[in-house]
């Protein structure tokens, strides 16, 4: 084959494939969104937002993306500064800081409820330091922010490491004589971290922030592990309007606010963060 | 018979032209070098005749056989490459007679050629071994070893030297010669080292921003640079260049002292001289001494005329210190003039 | 003449030193706590009996009764749904390196118009919530007779993996000198016997790894494994279905399940992890 076909030919089958299923069913999603029996209608968007739980889900979900994906950070980076410090076992503490990396979201919702639940182990903790004389119930729809605090809880503790991994590849750029010509020059470590460090890890936060929101707004299997349908967020709903209530064109409203706050939140971040090219490493 | 004609070549990459119109010819068996500095096309040229690159324009004949649309493997080539390019997957042994088992050869025959060309780049005890546990040195010979197994008609080299540390690269060069001697192929080879060029060229192209500036053999490259790039780049130091005015009929005005020259009918020459065909002698060029490094077989002198710097390379007898008056008179037949515009040797 | 004594600035140097080694690895050995001692506690939970699960105090160690190990491999449906998460995470990999590779080539090899687009198509997939794919896909794999089907949820979560199949193996073809295929066209090979007998043996751990990533990603999605699969459903689509009528230690017993092979996994292919997710987001 002539070499100059190649590459298309070599790309062909992966550029199908995404057209048909990524570009085409998000094309469909706005369609489903609008569309009725009569055409372009605005019905299915009404019928979620006057529905009760539509203005708690996407409070819920917003303001869950906002706690978690800061403590999220200021974790990810002392977890990289860390492991960037550490010389002997550094690989096998790094493995075991990406573990919660490579488990389902269900499963962390559910390795969280062991804890939470009212005969689970934190439970045991407080009765077995007579700190308490029957188990709480944590879980339960009374106490919701309970329900919020635990989800957030183990958000951080399974999302952390995706920001990490990122920002460890992101210090491992900066070239060391920075760092040397700053201590040279008489910079402590913390200033040298605020002054080198963060900045020149722009361009990796600006990556780790969007991937992570993006993902906190997606959150779904941990809240329904842990809270069931008592902590409704936007992407149970979505669940919710297409498996239970059958209804497809209000799920697709609710996929489309889920995607406007997902692009809103990039658009933020590529402008907030953004490195001019000159300034790069 | 691998006589290669290269026709009318040119290569652009986009808008950059990186060849421009290339004529060649080499003789079967011929050792031709092309040499250059980084950027000149030199490489481009080989990877043309090796068939990893198309020419924009013009032919490449292998052997009587128009090759330039034919893909490497039937050129009837072997190619050595810059960062030797020995598979780290395979054993010595697998990376040497792999160009023989994708000719189907029985495996007797591959056998011989293997621990052949093993015992000829001395690494026959390596066979076993893979590329990661070799020295940049042993994977130098795997790469050549396994070129010569294929027992091509026509070898190419792509700076297979310049990796080497420099001890290194002196050995190599000499095993090189006496094997490429051998084994009777036609050779190009690319470098920008002009020592290396002029140690193992039958002949050497030299290269300059696209163009095939002079190709001629060794002595001929040296002694009679067709054109200023060619003395300058050749020679350790190189030719001194001195901007000389007419006096009269084939007589020139040389920084203050009158030369016999070329009649031609211009006013302006430059004139051109190898350090080391100049002596101190009265009636030369007045040259002040400025810097004096003694080299042991020889002193490198490094002095002004003329506010331009000027290298003499004199007798290691000879004493001068910074600061002396020195009178260097050239040899009269080593003289060299170009033409100040076109830079061509007059 | 006095003799000067050198041993004031050292000490306090050194003293901070010691000090910041110390905070090092006290805050190395509670993050390691704060990550394995959760996973540590839903084990405890899985060998341990269901009167035991649902009982309480909790001591914190298993007994090692497989009574919920035992009670959740016969549950109704469960067999099935394992097998369904095998089928289509098997069915996942082999479609994202089969359509990824081939591009990952194709980018880090050749320079071509339409190059950047592509890649523009590929990084704006991770820019997207994927699983919401699942609503209109659902949809349409009606029309064609995919919905509640392995090979449909696959082609899902393909899409979702494809990104990641794509940039990894980029990288690893680009780590490979193209010299080398080079020096092998020149010893008598087409394109595709220099890609089979050069490239392919040395990519081929970085592949597997990348496979084994695609397995996980599909073994370990929810959404749309919930929203497309309900007769065939996939492991994670059954426990979060059941998740409101289970009993407890069916839930932890499925949580290990999820749990335990991704751990494997990722021990299995640790060493390209990190340059698996650090380098995906370029």
């Amino acid at each position: 084959m002539s070499p100059r076909f190649l590459p298309y030919a070599l790309l062909l089958p992966a550029t199908l494939f995404l057209l048909v299923f990524f570009l085409y069913p998000f094309v469909q999603i706005a369609v489903l969104a609008f569309s009725g029996p009569e055409g372009f209608t605005l019905q299915h968007v009404q019928t979620m937002t006057s529905h009760w739980k539509f203005g708690t889900a996407l409070t819920n979900t917003i303001v869950l993306a906002a706690i978690v994906v800061p403590i999220q950070l200021v974790m990810a980076l002392s977890m990289a500064s860390i492991v960037t410090k550490l010389k002997t076992g550094r690989s096998a503490i790094l493995y075991i800081f990406t573990i919660p990396l490579g488990l389902s979201d269900l499963a962390a919702g559910i390795i969280w409820l062991a804890i939470f639940e009212q005969s689970g182990f934190l439970n045991s903790v407080l009765y077995g330091l007579g700190i308490i004389e029957q188990p709480i119930l944590f879980l339960g729809y009374q106490n919701i922010w309970v329900i919020f605090l635990a989800v957030i809880i183990a958000e951080v503790w399974r999302a952390t490491a995706i920001v990490m991994v990122i920002l460890v590849s992101g210090m491992g750029l900066i070239p060391r004589e920075y760092y040397e010509a700053a201590e040279v020059f008489g910079a402590s470590p913390w200033k040298r971290f605020v002054k080198i460090t963060l900045p020149m890890l722009r361009p990796s936060l600006q990556s780790a922030l969007i991937l992570r929101t993006l993902a906190a707004f997606e959150v779904f299997a941990v809240v329904v592990a842990l809270g069931g349908t008592t902590l409704p967020v936007l992407m149970g709903e979505t669940f919710q309007w297409q498996f239970a209530l059958q209804d497809r064109n209000v799920a697709s409203a609710y996929a489309l606010v889920i995607l406007a706050i997902s692009i809103a939140s990039t658009l933020f971040f590529l402008r907030v963060l953004r490195v001019p090219k000159e300034a790069r490493i | 018979m691998a006589e290669i004609i290269i026709k009318n070549v040119a290569k652009s990459f986009g808008s950059f032209k990186a060849l421009h119109s290339i004529d060649l010819t080499i003789a079967d068996q011929e050792f031709m070098v092309l040499l250059g500095a980084s950027g000149c096309g030199k490489t481009t040229l080989l990877r043309i005749v090796a068939g990893l690159e198309t020419p924009t324009q013009g032919e490449v004949w292998i052997g009587g056989r128009r090759v330039d649309h034919l893909p490497p493997r039937e050129r009837g080539i072997a190619m050595v490459f810059q960062n030797y390019a020995v598979f780290p997957h395979l054993t010595v042994f697998e990376n040497i007679a792999f160009g023989l088992r994708m000719k189907k050869l029985p495996q007797q025959e591959i056998d011989r050629r293997v621990t052949r060309t093993a015992e000829l780049m001395h690494i026959e005890q390596l066979l076993k071994r893979y590329s990661g546990q070799l020295s940049g040195g042993q994977r130098q010979r795997v790469a050549v070893a396994r070129a010569l197994a294929m027992e091509p008609d026509v070898i190419l080299m792509d700076e297979p030297l310049s990796n080497l540390d420099a001890l290194l690269r002196l050995e190599m060069r000499a095993e090189l010669k006496g094997v490429l001697a051998e084994s009777k192929t036609t050779t190009i080879y690319v470098t920008h080292d002009q020592v290396e060029a002029m140690s193992l060229a039958d002949r050497i192209s030299v290269m300059n921003q696209g163009r095939i500036v002079q190709a001629a053999t060794p002595v001929e490259v040296y002694r009679n640079p067709a054109a200023r790039f060619v003395g300058s780049f050749i020679g350790n130091p190189p030719m001194n260049f001195i901007p000389a005015t007419r006096e009269g009929e084939g007589r020139w005005n040389v920084a203050g002292i009158t030369v016999a020259g070329p009649d031609a009918g211009r006013d302006r020459l430059e004139f051109a001289i190898r350090p080391e065909d100049v002596e101190v002698a009265p009636g030369g060029l007045k040259a002040t001494a400025r810097v004096v490094e003694p080299l042991g077989a020889h002193t490198l002198v490094t002095t002004e005329v003329n506010g331009a710097m000027f290298r003499a390379v004199l007798d290691s007898d000879i004493r001068v210190s910074p600061g002396d008056e020195l009178s260097l008179v050239p040899k009269p037949d080593r003289v060299r003039w170009f033409d100040p515009e076109t830079t061509a040797a007059v | 003449m006095t003799d000067a004594v050198i041993t004031d600035v050292p000490r306090s140097v050194s003293d901070a030193r010691a000090a910041g080694r110390f905070l090092l690895i006290a805050s190395t050995v509670l993050l390691c706590v704060w990550v394995l001692v959760p996973i540590y506690l839903l084990i405890v939970n899985t060998l341990s009996s269901p009167a035991e699960v649902t009982g309480f105090p909790k001591t914190g160690i298993p007994s090692f009764d497989f009574g919920s190990v035992q009670f959740f491999i016969s549950f109704a449906g469960v067999a099935r749904a394992l097998w369904n998460s095998v089928l289509v995470a098997v069915l996942t990999m082999v479609l994202s390196i089969g359509l990824g590779a081939p591009a990952g080539y194709a980018l880090s090899r050749f320079d071509f118009p339409g190059k950047e687009v592509f890649r523009m198509l590929v990084v704006m997939t991770r820019a997207f919530p994927l699983p919401l794919l699942a609503l209109p896909l659902a949809v349409m794999f009606i029309r064609v007779g995919l919905d509640d089907t392995a090979l449909g949820l696959a082609l899902v979560h393909t899409v979702l993996a494809i990104p990641f199949a794509v940039l990894i193996t980029f990288s690893l073809f680009s780590g490979i000198p193209i010299e080398l295929e080079e020096a092998a066209w020149t010893l008598g090979c087409n394109r595709w016997q220099a890609f089979r007998k050069v490239v392919l043996p040395l990519v081929l751990p970085g592949i597997a790894a990348s496979a084994v990533f695609a397995f996980t990603i599909s073994w370990n999605e929810v959404f749309a494994a919930a929203v497309m699969t309900i007769e065939n459903r996939t492991l994670t689509a059954f426990l979060i279905q059941s998740l409101n009528v289970s009993p407890l230690h069916l839930k932890f017993a499925g949580g290990a399940a999820l749990v335990i092979p991704a751990l494997i996994f990722i021990f299995a292919v640790r060493k390209y992890l990190f340059a698996m997710w650090g380098i995906a987001n370029r």
